[in-house]
């Protein structure tokens, strides 16, 4: 099939960017969405141009790395599934598919389509874990049983690929989807309920430092998450962080 | 020089060939190579050198002949005393590194998968300032993310008999008896606190009714060892070590340099001293001293272009501390995956892997008659509309013991031996069957009956089978639908071999030291526990063993000679040297204005790997493969073009920096095979099998690690051999039928 694109470049950070039309041709269905770039950006090579930056490494949805607002949508048109995922049989020759960056104050843009999300990764920093020491002197894992909704519940919270689609769709850039999940992976599990006070005040107070915007109850998060990450995280967050300021 | 149709100098030739200049003079004077005299120096003709490189004569010389078993330069350090106590006493033995000197010691880790960012946790808990490095934008993002299948550990909750001894003995026999038995046997010992460990972070294993932990079956094994959280178990463990090596980066204790790539190594007076990086989003190259260096970059399977590894998986740091001293052991050991999802067209970009656990309930087969699969092929029949009788299952009749749980790789051997022999299926005729129907009526009809339904409702079995399966595997049957646009709950999986992991890596004694003094390697990233074959659910548990248990306490066995150093100087002639060179590689790769893209040389290499070097290999293909490769690499040089500028964020200039050091690592790793005049594990050598086409090993002569050493640019590498002892297990073949 033969599309056209309008993709978002930008040399840097500095610069500023815009909208550039490309034509691609001999696209199969079987190819995925980030195959039909590549050949865009084999065909740009060589002509002389510089490709298209786009980040992606594992290319089976799990290691969040790539991003991309494809006609609008974080990830795509497809439900639970990360843009590495999706495949070209969703489109029909002839369409014009429009790309570009997971766009947030707290996302600043590296290059093209390329943003910076370490943000996420100081959220994490500031209490995202279970402060005990790493030298293997714990007690035995099936020690303490977990009932299995719990640990399922955890289990589901934990799949969270902190890829950033939930901050791309909302209209307020909140990270509330991010937090709420890693809050309530522990909040669920007994190892979390020591630190859980500090560990969600902690959170919110860098997540508001990095510039994310409030949570207006939108759901626009939970429609583009690929993990189906789901809105009950962001009202366990808001239970916690009230039980951790009301109990002192 | 450029690839116009010139003439090439002796010196150019030989750096072609990756021989010296004085054996090309030799060539020519004996009248072997035809030279021309131009202004009195020699040239050799553009045709010329195309004959050279059919012939058979240069490489033959070229090629290092094993020799003797010769005095191995290092010491293993492997403990003495009874395997079960070595490394207990090892631990109590070695030398420590006081609480108030390690704070003046600097560790550089590069890499945060498993093994990188355990060990860059511990390190920093111990005391020890640590730098990390990941070229991803976050160390969340490491490849071991994606491993889906488990992780093992001698636990035996179960209560079927498992036990350290058990899981030490099936990894020495899965590894087809070419691994360390200490290494291994501490492997063993460490697994379980590894699970402990885990939940205690806050890991998220797949639990039972009763609230306990779950447990399924890999390859190559009669137990029920593997954890697992559902097929994300990577992630969830890596999201453990990342969560812990967060709270030392809020505790100051780690640096974190992610988006940086490790260009090279600093050696001064004998040791690793630190690194050179390229910051990835401006292109500034960076000077990073440190006491010591830990490489725990992960495997190098995108040698073969197309494999079940992430895009950005590389070998370069790997290789440039080969380079600069490090041994490289068994660089032929690579892991072909029996069931991943086969090759579609030649856009593909990456395989994708399907877990091993499917083979826990998944059965696998082929046509048994050829008509049939012929006609699967043009897609005239379907699957489904074969009956039972028709259908071999090729694994349940050559292995009756361990059926469709063999070991991978001779699962993998198993498909293609089918597929060559024309029973394959897919457009491509490259796939065999993965059939989940037994499992869901089974399933189905054990739900029924505990559930007090009708067990002869033959939809309703099939519904609640179903689910118990997508309970089970749903994520990856998600995943193959994605891809291959079939529902695999109807139709059965097409699978085929793919690249997977190298078994093969630095060479490292027991205290994970490399031969480079204060450069240790561990993960994916050293040869150490696997042999010829890797069991599956192994890596992570390698990758956590080495980086939360062993790494840390080992390397203060070497740090404790290093108290007085003090801080290390990045302002000297070392790190000058080390960075001029880089800079020099990346001027050299700028300075094409046109040619071909990286990927082009890339997908060049991927093809002679997995055609000449891939599931079974011989002396022919791989002499012809170390030739092509030399070729190839001179291609690169001459044909590449990188656009855009090096200050600047550029994944072309990255990709070709990776792409070059595979194709030097490429030849290596084609020596190696074919020196290795045996089959073992995934090494299959045609020439050596036994009449019902298993591998045929060669104890007698082969019972080593082969260390390559690197000799400089313009000379061969070296093949030190480190002989294998066995004290504890017997050498036997393996079997599993
Ligand atoms: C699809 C798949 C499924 C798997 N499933 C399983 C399983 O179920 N069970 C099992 O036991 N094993 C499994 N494996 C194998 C296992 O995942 C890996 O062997 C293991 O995770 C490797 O961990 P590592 O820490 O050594 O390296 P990696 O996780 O690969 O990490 C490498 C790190 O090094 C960094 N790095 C690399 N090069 C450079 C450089 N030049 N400069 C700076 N940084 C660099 C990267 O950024 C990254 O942080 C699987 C592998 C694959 C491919
Ligand atoms: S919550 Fe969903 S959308 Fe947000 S980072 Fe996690 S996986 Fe991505
Ligand atoms: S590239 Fe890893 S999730 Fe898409």
């Amino acid at each position: 099939m033969e599309l056209l694109l309008k993709i978002w470049r930008q040399a840097n950070g500095q610069k500023k960017g815009s909208m550039v039309n490309y034509e691609v041709k001999n696209i199969e269905p079987d190819m995925s969405f980030l195959e039909m770039l590549d050949i865009l950006n084999q065909g740009l090579i060589e002509t002389g141009e510089e490709p298209v930056a786009f980040d992606h490494d594992c290319r089976e949805g799990i290691c969040g790395m790539c991003s991309l607002v494809i006609n609008g949508s974080p990830h795509g048109p497809d439900r639970g599934t990360t843009t590495c995922q999706l495949h070209m049989r969703r489109f029909k020759s002839g369409d014009t598919i429009y790309i570009e960056p997971f766009r947030g104050t707290a996302f600043p843009v590296v290059k093209d389509l390329v943003v910076d999300r370490s943000a996420f990764d100081r959220i994490q920093q500031s209490g995202g874990y279970v402060s005990i020491n790493t030298s293997g002197n714990t007690v035995d894992a099936n020690a303490a049983p977990i009932p299995k909704p719990d640990a399922d519940e955890a289990f589901n919270a934990a799949a969270c690929i902190g890829c950033g689609a939930c901050v791309a769709a909302c209209k307020n850039s909140s990270a509330m989807l991010f937090v709420g999940a890693k809050v309530s992976q522990y909040s669920r599990l007994p190892q979390g309920k020591v630190e859980a006070k500090e560990r969600v005040i902690n959170m919110v107070k860098q997540m508001d430092k990095e510039g994310f915007g409030n949570c207006t109850n939108t759901g626009a998060c939970e429609a583009h998450c690929p993990k189906g990450i789901s809105l009950e995280n962001i009202l366990n967050l808001n239970r916690e962080y009230l039980k951790a300021k009301i109990i002192k | 020089m450029d690839n116009k149709g010139q003439m090439l100098s002796i010196k150019e030739l030989a750096d072609m060939l990756n021989v010296s200049q004085k054996t090309i003079r030799r060539h020519i004077n004996s009248g072997k190579i035809k030279s021309v005299k131009l202004g009195g120096v020699h040239r050799i003709s553009r045709e010329e050198v195309s004959t050279i490189l059919e012939g058979e004569e240069i490489i033959e010389d070229q090629i290092i002949n094993s020799g003797p078993a010769q005095e191995f330069p290092f010491p293993s350090k492997v403990p003495s005393g009874e395997l079960k106590n070595k490394w207990s006493n090892h631990k109590g033995t070695i030398n420590l590194v006081s609480p108030a000197n390690k704070r003046n010691i600097d560790v550089i880790v590069v890499g945060t998968g498993l093994a990188g960012a355990s060990a860059s946790a511990t390190l920093a808990e111990l005391g020890y300032n640590v730098k990390a490095f990941c070229f991803q934008d976050s160390p969340r993002r490491a490849h071991s993310i994606a491993a889906q299948g488990g992780i093992n550990a001698s636990k035996n909750y179960q209560g079927d008999g498992d036990s350290d001894y058990r899981l030490f003995y099936d990894t020495i026999k899965g590894g087809d008896y070419r691994s360390r038995e200490g290494n291994v046997y501490r492997l063993a010992e460490v697994s379980a606190n590894i699970i402990d460990q885990c939940v205690a972070q806050g890991v998220p294993f797949a639990r039972d009714y009763g609230g306990l932990l779950d447990n399924r079956s890999f390859g190559g094994v009669l137990v029920s060892r593997t954890f697992y959280a559902k097929g994300q178990t990577g992630q969830q463990l890596l999201l453990g070590a990342y969560s812990a090596l967060n709270r030392q980066i809020n505790r100051g204790k780690v640096e974190m340099f992610s988006r940086h790539e490790m260009m090279d190594l600093v050696i001064k007076d004998g040791k690793a001293r630190g690194i050179i990086s390229r910051n990835l989003i401006n292109g500034k190259i960076e000077r990073h001293g440190a006491h010591a260096v830990v490489i725990a970059s992960g495997g190098y399977g995108n040698v073969f272009y197309l494999s079940t590894n992430a895009m950005g998986s590389n070998v370069t740091a790997n290789w440039k501390v080969h380079k600069k001293g490090a041994f490289f052991a068994n660089p032929c050991f690579t892991q072909i995956h029996p069931t991943c999802i086969p090759v579609s067209g030649d856009h593909q970009s990456k395989l994708t892997l399907m877990s091993e656990s499917l083979r826990n309930d998944g059965r696998i087969w082929v046509p048994k008659i050829k008509e049939d699969a012929e006609k699967i092929r043009k897609k005239e029949i379907k699957p489904t509309e074969i009956a039972e009788e028709n259908r071999d299952y090729y694994l349940e009749r050559r292995y009756p013991a361990f059926g469709n749980l063999v070991p991978r790789d001779v699962a993998s051997r198993a498909a293609k031996e089918r597929c060559d022999a024309g029973y394959g299926v897919n457009k491509t005729g490259q796939a065999v069957y993965l059939d989940f129907a037994a499992a869901i009526e089974r399933y189905g009809e054990e739900k029924a009956v505990s559930s007090g339904q009708d067990k002869n409702n033959r939809e309703l079995v099939k519904k609640l089978g179903k689910e118990i399966i997508k309970a089970k595997y749903g994520n990856l049957f998600q995943m193959y639908e994605k891809i291959v646009d079939e529902n695999p709950y109807e139709t059965p999986m097409q699978i085929f071999p793919a690249v997977h992991y190298t078994m093969g890596g630095i060479w490292v004694d027991y205290n994970l030291m490399t031969t480079i003094p204060g450069c240790f390697a561990i993960g994916e990233a050293n040869f150490s526990d696997h042999g010829a074959n890797r069991l599956g659910a192994s890596a992570l548990m390698q990758g956590l063993a080495d980086g939360y248990f062993v790494l840390p306490y080992t390397v203060g066995d070497y740090l404790a000679n290093d108290i007085k150093t003090g801080k290390i100087n990045t302002d000297t002639k070392e790190f000058d040297e080390a960075e001029l060179s880089v800079k020099a590689f990346i001027k050299k790769i700028m300075s094409n204005k046109s040619g071909k893209s990286v990927d082009y040389y890339h997908r060049k290499l991927g093809k002679i790997m997995w055609e000449k070097c891939g599931m079974s290999r011989n002396a022919k293909d791989l002499k012809t493969a170390i030739k092509e490769i030399r070729k190839l690499r001179h291609d690169f040089y001459a044909g590449v073009f990188v656009p855009g500028s090096a200050d600047n964020y550029n994944e072309e200039l990255v990709k070709a920096g990776r792409v070059s050091d595979f194709l030097e690592l490429g030849e290596l790793f084609a020596i190696d095979a074919l020196e290795r005049n045996e089959s073992c594990g995934g090494h299959f050598r045609e020439e050596y099998q036994t009449p019902e086409g298993e591998a045929l090993r060669n104890d007698e002569e082969f019972t080593f690690v082969s260390c390559w050493e690197h000799m400089g640019k313009d000379n061969r590498p070296k093949l030190n051999k480190e002989e294998l002892k066995f004290d504890s297990v017997e050498l036997k073949s393996r079997s599993y039928k």
